[in-house]
């Protein structure tokens, strides 16, 4: 019977240069598959690289032996010296390997928790292994659970609810304003990583026409061209103000680049549609007075983080739920894994088969009435020794004489012919 | 005809039950029950309204109790009409318990007798009432939108994403469903008021008696023209607009009710108690 282990590094136990050093490339992950495959001690092997961590899930025929193969091909093959890290690695076994996997899935373990990714980049680790065969019954069975559980947590529990980033929080505020931000028109005054990130966003979800607005007029037209919008001189943004829906600041001006009156006057001529600015500048670009408004709405970074740290706790509180799901799964893991010993898929065959004999054999005997109590005896008999010619065979087999190697395979296979589970 | 008024009460009533149970767990299937005890409730007030015309002979709406009764109908309709078109789930939240508080009172309220139940087969009559109850309807929910509008205004506004941020929909679109309603409730509530003045003239022998109702409600259909042509001429939304829809439905009760208790006048049959 093999055990499942697993040996990785993340986040939180290797520091970045390490887990450069250690990762494994898409095609590093091929030439490993093939590697782990052929080696003695490794029975199935799935491994799952990304920036944030390495996890090599295996099952073998000792732990000991298992664990000492796969840090010694991680040395090998990433030609690091052990020594190097070692400290950084972690291994699991048995139920809290199981555990541990179904955490990485449903995104717990992951350094934004609920962020939605990881489960996608596990299906294509998986994908890998399967055209490399190197997982087996008892792996492919623990991934086809892992991707059910992660989908479970997300259904079920909040987790991937509400953003955890500075743009998906002025996006998600700004359906909260607007309803659809389809066809809404944004203006950009300015330029920088985040700011660009925030149209990016709303681009996505299908947000109209861009304008830019830069105090040198060549970056903005460059900006425009990249967005498909157009690019606007810096002194034109007031009257820029009346037609959009959303602003996004983000200028090293050391003064407000949007008063109070200014937008007043423009909500005249807006006829009062509701105008939501988004302020990423340090120091701020939009007078926070403008909030006094009516229907504009002025964010600036101190209170999208705000926003942000509430979802990151929101989002804590409810792994606490997504934990609960995950016990009550790697019992049920447990439970069909106890299945492959040979004993209890015997026991189970045996009580298929005599439950059938037993069927039968009643109903053939309530039609022979004629009978006697002898020659009722004798059919009883009869289909006993029926019962046990039959499955002599198979039990020897399973006994081990007949099935070298991987004894969970022919055990997972007689549960599934004979429909024992 | 009791228990079957009670029995439609204690289906609004679960159907609030289940509207909360929406507002705090946010489970879709809870709405969903919800709205569907709201469209059994409302059916069988309806078959309920029918009979009771058809026993009494006449448009049921002779006392306070069958005015209320009524009025609870008429929001009803209001709001599974509005529920189909917008798709604004958590307005049950708020019509729902208004919708069993007028049962309830009703309930509570004597039936005393007709005093001239032939009055009620005119058609203006019937007419005039259907419109200014569904009218008055469509403004009790453009209170309740204003109402759930002033909410998320000031979550958005104060920067506190706490309860009612998460679970009430977009301000733009309450703005518009409470627009809709106005818009409706308006329309209804001038062709109430036109066939009351037909009816009037036919009744009584001229269209307008200087009688407080009739001034009252001028009144509250002036209020509403203004929120109306504010929001065409200089684009009145979002909060402001949301508070006149509040007040609105205040000068509404008042011109319905407090009228009637406070300052009689001819259309006192209908809140005879």
């Amino acid at each position: 019977m093999r055990d499942i282990i697993l040996l990785g590094m993340n986040h939180k136990t290797a520091s970045v240069d390490i887990r450069e050093c250690i990762a494994f490339t898409a095609d590093e992950t091929d030439q490993a598959l093939v590697i782990l495959r052929d080696h003695p001690s490794v029975g199935e092997s799935v491994l799952f690289s990304t920036c944030n961590r390495i996890e090599l899930l295996m099952a073998v025929d000792s732990q000991e032996v298992g664990i000492a193969a796969a840090k010694h091909f991680f040395s090998q093959f990433k030609k690091v010296p052990l020594s190097q890290f070692e400290n950084s690695l972690y291994q699991y076994s048995g139920d809290e390997a199981v555990r541990h996997t179904f955490q990485v899935a449903s995104s717990l373990d992951s350094m934004v928790v609920g962020e939605p990714q990881i489960l996608g980049q596990m299906k294509e680790a998986y994908r890998k292994a399967t055209m490399e065969k190197t997982s087996g019954v008892i792996l492919n069975k623990l991934l086809h659970r892992t991707f059910f559980v992660a989908k479970k947590v997300r259904t079920e529990t909040g987790i991937g609810d509400h953003a955890v980033s500075i743009s998906y929080a002025a996006i998600e505020l700004g359906k909260k304003i607007f309803g659809d931000l389809e066809g809404k028109k944004i203006l950009l005054i300015g330029a920088g990583e985040m700011a660009e990130l925030a149209v990016e966003h709303l681009l996505r979800n299908r947000a109209g026409l861009i304008t830019v607005a830069n105090r040198t007029f060549a970056r903005g037209l460059e900006l425009a061209e990249r967005f498909s919008g157009k690019a606007i001189r810096f002194e034109e943004i007031i009257d820029a103000v009346k037609e959009v829906d959303i602003v996004i600041s983000s200028t090293g001006s050391t003064e407000y680049v949007l008063k109070k009156n200014q937008i007043k006057e423009a909500m005249k001529a807006r006829r009062n549609r509701r105008l939501f600015f988004i302020d990423i500048a340090v120091p701020r670009d939009i007078d926070p007075a403008i909030n006094r408004i009516n229907n504009a709405y002025v964010y600036d970074i101190d209170d999208l983080k705000g926003i942000v740290d509430e979802n990151m706790e929101d989002r804590n509180r409810e792994a606490v739920k997504a934990q609960r799901i995950i016990d009550e799964a790697v019992i049920g893991y447990r439970r069909w894994y106890d299945t492959l010993e040979v004993v209890p898929t015997i026991v189970s065959l045996r009580g298929k088969v005599e439950a059938i004999a037993r069927q039968e054999l009643n109903r053939t005997l309530s039609a022979l009435d004629h009978l006697s109590e002898n020659d009722k005896k004798a059919i009883q008999r009869m289909t006993g020794a029926l019962v046990n010619k039959i499955l002599h065979e198979p039990t020897a087999f399973l006994k081990n004489n007949g099935c070298y190697g991987n004894k969970s395979e022919y055990l997972d296979l007689t549960r599934r012919l004979f429909k024992l589970d | 005809m009791e228990p079957v008024f009670i029995l439609v009460t204690m289906i609004y009533l679960s159907s609030c039950a289940f509207y909360f149970g929406y507002l705090f767990f946010q489970k879709n299937s809870l709405q969903r029950i919800a709205i569907g005890l709201m469209i059994v409730g409302f059916v069988l007030h309806s078959t309920l309204l029918v009979i009771n015309g058809i026993r009494a002979g006449h448009f049921p709406i002779n006392n306070l109790h069958e005015t209320l009764c009524f009025t609870g109908w008429a929001i009803a309709a209001v709001f599974l009409v509005l529920s189909y078109i917008y798709r604004l789930k958590i307005l049950g939240i708020y019509a729902a318990p208004l919708i069993t508080l007028t049962l309830i009172i009703a309930y509570q309220l004597p039936k005393v007798s007709p005093q001239d139940p032939t009055l009620f087969k005119n058609f203006w009559l019937v007419a005039h009432i259907v419109t200014l109850f569904l009218g008055n309807a469509a403004f009790s929910l453009a209170c309740g939108l204003g109402l759930l509008y002033l909410l998320q205004e000031n979550a958005i506004k104060k920067k506190n994403m706490g309860f009612f941020f998460k679970r009430l929909p977009s301000l733009e679109l309450l703005d518009t469903t409470g627009y809709a309603c106005i818009v409706a409730g308006f329309s209804l509530i001038t062709i109430g008021l036109i066939t009351g003045i037909i009816y009037a003239k036919a009744i009584w022998g001229r269209f307008w008696s200087w009688d407080p109702k009739e001034i009252w409600s001028v009144i509250t259909w002036l209020f509403y023209a203004v929120l109306l042509h504010e929001r065409l001429t200089v684009g009145l939304r979002g909060k402001r607009a949301a508070i006149m829809a509040v007040v609105g439905f205040g000068v509404l009760l008042f011109t319905f009710l407090g009228v009637n208790f406070l300052l009689q006048g001819h259309h006192g049959t209908f809140t005879a108690m």
